[in-house]
């Protein structure tokens, strides 16, 4: 059997940077290896400062998921100073952090994930024209469509938060301004207008009857708009077919508030549902180029390995639950909150779940946003004190792509230890000390691998399926 | 004009940034003034060996280089060998790729404070060994020697800020595009002076609360934020208030202090971010261009003749107290 390795790299089109090793088999990928080659060490600067400084530091972790990185900062400082924020404070938090949710959704539907469709290999097939003309990168229709809505959607953020990324609107408190009645009308305003974008251009119908969608069959009904292209595309590719997860889905719920999270938390295993246990979550370090043993985030040191020594490959942790790798991100939350076609969903993991669980999750998530900016209470304090003291906490929230944590511990009023677990971290994680691989390295093996492809489409599609954002895995 | 991105070691805020440009939007605004993108890590179609083709042309002299931006800092370690970062399916550091291709360009833009000066990736200890292009920290000489000049004659050109603003970017590229960016339009740390210039403070709406020196004293407060806060914004380069970010607001609209992020070093400003260092009460670090004893003695008189509806509204999220109605006469 003839057997040959394919090193793809850069891996564009992800967030941060990629290589990605194949190994190749009668035309089908065998063993996958996934490097995350950038190593900058936050936890590591995040050591000795003042613990109000990682709401500065770390949103720059991540320039897509900024907000993210606050807001599980935030509440992790809230968790160790034992602080509650103002009610309309967490709401206020929630509308900043469901804006770059959703605008990340977009972006990576029109700009990272749909452009590879446009490219010429696939000329000939009956959808190919279509995909050229919205989403040939940087010049398709619907990307630039997209590009000048997001713009205008990204206001809301400038307005709670002066600027998008890296605000340091978000406090363990609450927020650092009160929005007024003029704000709360401008925002709904903003809303309305991204509602219009999403309805004439992306999904062609309304979001409700798309975030009704009880079925996969149901689903693949849905024949307008972007949305229906892709669709299209996936019947024809057979998406559905392309790219299994591990069947085990980790969500924490995303966006706390006084009524508490959004969607519901918990993981998702062998069909059934089950509280989330964060205590049985362990970094695994055999395989990344990091010293030390195994250990759950609250007692993790990262110390990295500069001789970058085998088996090693990556400078990504493994993260395991109970032992065992999880899938995070849209699907992974849809499918633990039971919304029917995600549940439908569930045990096909696929590129095609994975993007129609973030379509759903748009529907979702704007009308979730439409419905916390009606809830803004002008009248209501919008910060409460949170002093901060000696202690140990965690944050964890949901990025786009799923389920990001900080734990911080705070000695004599400095950070004592900072370790954070990024949503790709989980996705994008190398072997761990039983040798089983990551949930992308195992989701891409089988992948169908052409005559003469350097850098196989099927691979690109799996690996561009879960969003990934490689700045935020390493850190 | 050919424009070449890559990422550094960054978080890749300013290409998202970038994204935010608005009339146009980048796409239509680099394409109307004839911007060829040759790749960008996140725009680009190319991956892999297509992507390794476009950087070997252009190493190899094929293609002409004519914009490189670099978005993040470029990191050494370890042990000067900036393995910390291997540009993906090359084997090689961007260290190496950032020193074979710099010259090439007949314009080098480093975008964001990583790329100009090391910025946030080189805080605390520095674990990767980050550094700027031309700049470590507020000392000249790192990755690409004091003395680099790109083909066109100019230094890197320091499009600062955390993350940087998209007009920032947009309006340096049609700047250089025109051949009407000059040495002389650079200030001492590279910036372009468009934007340098300014003060985060000119324009900033806490402009009556610093007059008196009404401070708020935390944050979600209407006040200054320059007494206890730890903003920065009366030293800071930048027209953020000016311009106006995401539809118009910026840092200090929000009710978030200033950090100084267009500046060098403005990672470890050595107290927390969003608390003032003082000595003897009195906050250290003065508005740009302000002699001290002034300072101190116009601030003393202001404060004692601070209007009680300032004083008021300093400490609360809201105003408590509309300004006065013109009395008729």
């Amino acid at each position: 059997m003839t057997s040959r390795t394919l090193l793809v790299g850069p891996f564009n089109r992800v967030e941060g940077d990629l290589e990605v090793r194949l190994t190749v088999e009668e035309g089908r990928v065998v063993a996958a290896h996934v490097n995350s080659p950038l190593f900058r060490g936050f936890e590591m600067m995040l050591l000795g400062k003042d613990p109000r400084d990682a709401l500065t530091i770390t949103p720059r972790i991540c320039g897509i998921c900024s907000i993210s990185q606050s807001a599980a900062a935030a509440l992790a400082l809230a968790d160790a100073a034992g602080v509650t924020p103002a009610p309309q404070g967490a709401l206020a938090a929630a509308i900043l952090h469901g804006v770059e949710n959703l605008s990340d959704h977009v972006t990576h539907f029109h700009l990272f994930f749909m452009p590879d469709f446009a490219r010429p290999a696939y000329a000939g097939r009956p959808w190919h024209a279509q995909a050229v003309a919205r989403f040939t990168a940087m010049e398709g229709s619907a990307a630039r469509a997209m590009t000048s809505a997001r713009a205008e959607l990204l206001h809301i953020v400038g307005l709670l938060g002066g600027k998008w990324p890296h605000t340091l609107a978000i406090q363990p408190g609450g927020v650092t301004r009160a929005p007024t009645v003029r704000d709360k009308i401008r925002m709904a305003t903003t809303l309305r207008s991204f509602r219009s974008f999403l309805e004439a251009s992306l999904f062609g119908g309304a979001l409700e009857d798309f975030a009704a969608l009880p079925s996969l069959d149901a689903l693949m009904g849905w024949s307008s708009g972007d949305a229906g292209l892709f669709l299209r595309i996936a019947a024809d590719l057979d998406l559905l077919g392309l790219g299994p997860g591990p069947g085990r889905y980790l969500s924490s719920g995303g966006y706390p508030t006084a009524s508490g999270t959004a969607f519901a938390r918990g993981i998702w295993t062998e069909g059934t549902t089950a509280p989330l246990d964060s205590s049985a979550i362990t970094e695994d370090l055999s395989h990344a180029w990091m010293l030390g043993p195994s250990r759950h985030p609250a007692q993790g040191v990262t110390a990295p390995d500069e001789d970058m020594a085998a088996p090693a490959y990556s400078w990504c942790k493994a993260p395991r639950l109970s032992g065992r790798t999880m899938e995070t991100g849209a699907l992974a939350r849809q499918v633990v909150d039971g919304h029917p076609l995600a549940l439908d969903l569930a045990a096909r993991s696929s590129v095609l779940a994975r993007v129609a669980a973030r379509l759903l999750e748009i529907a979702r998530t704007q009308i979730l946003l439409e419905q916390w900016v009606a809830a803004l209470d002008s009248a209501q304090p919008f910060m409460a004190e949170a002093p901060l003291c000696d202690g140990e906490g965690a944050g964890l929230v949901e990025a786009a792509r799923g389920t990001l944590g900080h734990w911080v511990r705070i000695e004599r009023g400095r950070i004592a230890a900072y370790q954070i677990v990024a949503p790709t971290t989980w996705n994008f994680s190398p072997r761990d000390a039983g040798g089983v691989p990551g949930p992308v390295e195992a989701a891409l093996v089988g992948a169908p691998v052409g005559e003469g492809e350097v850098a196989p489409l099927a691979v690109q599609h799996i690996v561009r399926s879960f969003d990934p954002c490689m700045v935020c895995t390493v850190h | 004009m050919n424009l070449l991105w890559l990422q550094s070691a960054g978080c890749g805020g300013c290409t998202m940034s970038l994204l935010c440009a608005e009339n146009p939007g980048v796409f239509d605004l680099l394409s109307g003034a004839g911007i060829h993108v040759l790749w960008h890590p996140s725009l680009s179609q190319e991956t892999g060996a297509e992507a390794l083709a476009i950087l070997d042309a252009v190493a190899s002299g094929t293609v002409p280089l004519d914009v490189l931006c670099i978005e993040g800092s470029v990191v050494t370690g370890p042990k000067g060998t900036g393995r910390f970062h291997i540009l993906g399916g090359t084997g090689r550091p961007m260290l190496d790729w950032v020193r074979q291709l710099a010259p090439l360009a007949r314009h080098v833009v480093a975008v964001g404070s990583c790329a100009a000066y090391g910025g946030i990736t080189s805080a605390g200890d520095n674990p990767a060994g980050a550094t700027g292009l031309q700049w470590d920290g507020t000392r000249p000489g790192a990755v690409l020697h004091a003395s680099f000049r790109a083909r066109g004659g100019l230094p890197v050109v320091n499009v600062a800020g955390c993350p940087t603003h998209p007009d920032w970017v947009t309006e340096t590229l049609l700047l250089l595009a025109e051949g009407a960016l000059g040495e002389g339009d650079l200030d001492r740390y590279g910036r372009p002076r468009f934007f340098a210039d300014h003060l985060v403070h000119h324009a900033c709406p806490k402009n009556e609360f610093y007059e008196y020196k009404a401070s708020a004293k935390a944050l979600s407060q209407m006040g200054c934020m320059m007494e206890h806060l730890g903003c920065v914004g009366t030293q800071a380069a930048g027209d953020c208030n000016i311009r106006g970010w995401n539809g118009g607001s910026s840092c200090t609209r929000a009710g978030t202090p200033c950090v100084a992020c267009t500046a060098p070093e403005w990672e470890e400003p050595r107290h927390p971010f969003t608390e003032t260092p003082k000595l003897a009460g009195i906050p250290v670090g003065l508005p740009s261009d302000m002699p001290k004893a002034w300072f101190m003695a116009l601030a003393s008189l202001s404060k004692a003749a601070t209007p009680d509806r300032i004083g008021a509204n300093a400490t609360a999220d809201r105003i408590l107290v509309p300004p006065s109605l013109p009395k008729r006469p």
